[in-house]
């Protein structure tokens, strides 16, 4: 029997994560901890002429194991969602039979660009001198919707299966929406996520805008959310998982609960294109309180989305202040700004945000920022953590913010 | 010149590579899209690979699209490689 929309809960059971801070949960979840950076100097972008060379990077990731039909339709950071997809699913203890043929299992991926596909196409194209040259796998790469056209496709799922695509707050909104269909009984478990290419090709015109941090001598101090130091984000990718299920489908088959959705809103600035108001995130942030039933004190942790810009950082911390109270003299919660050690994972960002926020809850931590030695003034008040810290937080609030003032927060509540 | 068994040699070699398939499975017998499992998409590549590998152009459409075992790829290709010789 399906459940009324009103008491459907939504809950995770699954995480999977590919990045730069490793290929796995645990490896993650140490790195975490050890405050173990992912980003590094890429000699190639600055032989390229890009005014920063830095960036998060993936090493040792092995695509060997998904068949050759597979690999050719997905770019490399499709791979990593797939393995990102098959390592939440193993975690779910999920195997594709589970899935296969079922209408009311989909998929929705945060997703907004596919670029090394467009380039290579353009590339054979000219060698070939006749589009036939280009082969098959291509076009099915360079789709924005690729991961989910492809694992739609290799799990032979029946239900909803689209890409997000909504800049840097992408992750966060497919975990969202995916929530949302679950909840509202479109459907009853969503595997969901976000993906973001680590390329020179993707980042070349982002680059010429002088957006990405200079500090080239000392590639892990250079994301530094909340300091008065920073000089611009660093870029990064990768992919992150997690299955959502509706939380009786999900006791039913015995299912470990790893954390409930507990509600999500998203707003616009409709403001500027790149720089961002403050006051949309605000009101994302209260907007998804309000629709939870909960008040600001009810949260204990947020993963801001603190990408390490001036204007960002300031007006997210200003709005975290003006939220929380912290200008009233409350305490407010513990903000946790993890992308000190990841740098920017852009259209996965608001979806690793999460697995981050849940590997470190699971280890009872929150991983520290040491990039952080003097707060910005509009940080003030607020407790940002400088070093890991032991900490179980019970409501955590995730933030994702993107080009076109969007913005996307979660509330997650951890399973004790 | 290339023998013909040369070249069935050849175009076994390069689409078990391609298509990681068993050499074994790839009798003259053997339909491409059933005992194979290629598909249409696959047959684009294959006509890539094999133009690249013989530099002569695969552009008679038609009989490509005739084309059902092995051994009528083969047959195909050995007539394109005597036309060209």
């Amino acid at each position: 029997m399906r459940l009324p929309a009103e008491n459907r809960q939504v809950v995770v059971t699954g995480l999977g994560i590919i990045s730069s801070l490793g290929l796995d949960r645990q490896r993650v979840q140490e790195s975490l901890r050890l405050g173990r950076s992912g980003i590094e100097l890429v000699a190639e972008r600055k032989e390229r002429g890009f005014r920063s060379g830095l960036s998060g990077v993936i090493y040792g990731f092995d695509s060997s194991g998904l068949k050759r039909r597979y690999r050719k339709n997905l770019p490399e950071f499709g791979q990593w969602a797939w393995a990102s997809v098959e390592q939440a699913l193993e975690q779910a203890a999920l195997v594709e039979a589970d899935l296969a043929n079922d209408e009311r299992c989909g998929l929705i991926f945060g997703n907004d660009s596919s670029v090394v596909t467009g380039v290579e196409q353009c590339q054979l194209l000219a060698e070939a001198g006749e589009s036939r040259g280009i082969g098959s796998g291509h076009i099915f790469r360079l789709l924005n919707s690729t991961v989910t056209l492809n694992i739609a496709t290799k799990l032979q799922l029946h239900g909803c299966s689209w890409t997000l695509s909504a800049a840097c707050a992408s992750g966060g909104m497919a975990i969202g929406q995916a929530a949302e269909l679950i909840s509202s009984g479109r459907q009853d478990r969503m595997i969901c996520g976000g993906a973001q290419e680590i390329s020179w090709q993707s980042m070349c015109s982002f680059d010429g805008l002088g957006a990405f941090s200079r500090r080239e001598d000392d590639p892990a101090a250079a994301s530094r959310p909340f300091d008065v130091g920073r000089d611009g984000l660093v870029p990064s990718g990768g992919a992150a998982a997690l299955v959502l299920e509706e939380k009786e489908v999900a006791v039913q088959r015995g299912a470990t609960i790893l954390a409930e959705i507990e509600s999500y809103a998203t707003t616009s600035d409709g403001h500027h294109v790149s720089v961002p108001s403050g006051e949309g995130i605000g009101r994302a942030m209260a907007m998804a309180l309000k629709q939870g039933g909960l008040a600001a004190a009810d949260i204990d942790l947020v993963m801001a989305h603190a990408t390490s810009t001036q204007v960002g950082d300031a007006k997210e911390a200003k709005a975290l202040v003006q939220l929380f109270g912290v200008d009233q003299g409350k305490d407010g919660p513990i903000i946790a700004a993890t992308k000190a050690l990841t740098g920017h994972e852009f259209w996965m960002a608001g979806a690793s945000q999460v697995v981050y926020a849940l590997l470190m809850s699971q280890g009872g931590f929150v991983a520290g920022h040491r990039n952080l030695e003097q707060a910005d003034d509009a940080c003030q008040g607020l407790r940002i953590a400088k070093q890991t810290m032991e900490f179980n937080p019970s409501r955590i609030l995730c933030n994702a913010s993107g080009f076109g003032g969007v913005n996307a927060s979660l509330v997650v509540r951890v399973t004790p | 010149m290339m023998s013909d068994d040369e070249l069935r040699q050849k175009v076994v070699e390069v689409l078990a590579a391609e298509f990681e398939l068993d050499p074994a499975d790839m009798i003259p017998t053997a339909t491409l899209y059933d005992d194979l499992d290629l598909d249409s998409l696959d047959a684009v590549d294959m006509v890539v690979v094999l133009e690249k590998t013989f530099a002569f152009k695969l552009s008679d459409e038609e009989r490509l699209r005739s084309i059902r075992t092995m051994d009528d790829l083969f047959i195909f290709l050995i007539d394109l490689k005597n036309q060209s010789a």
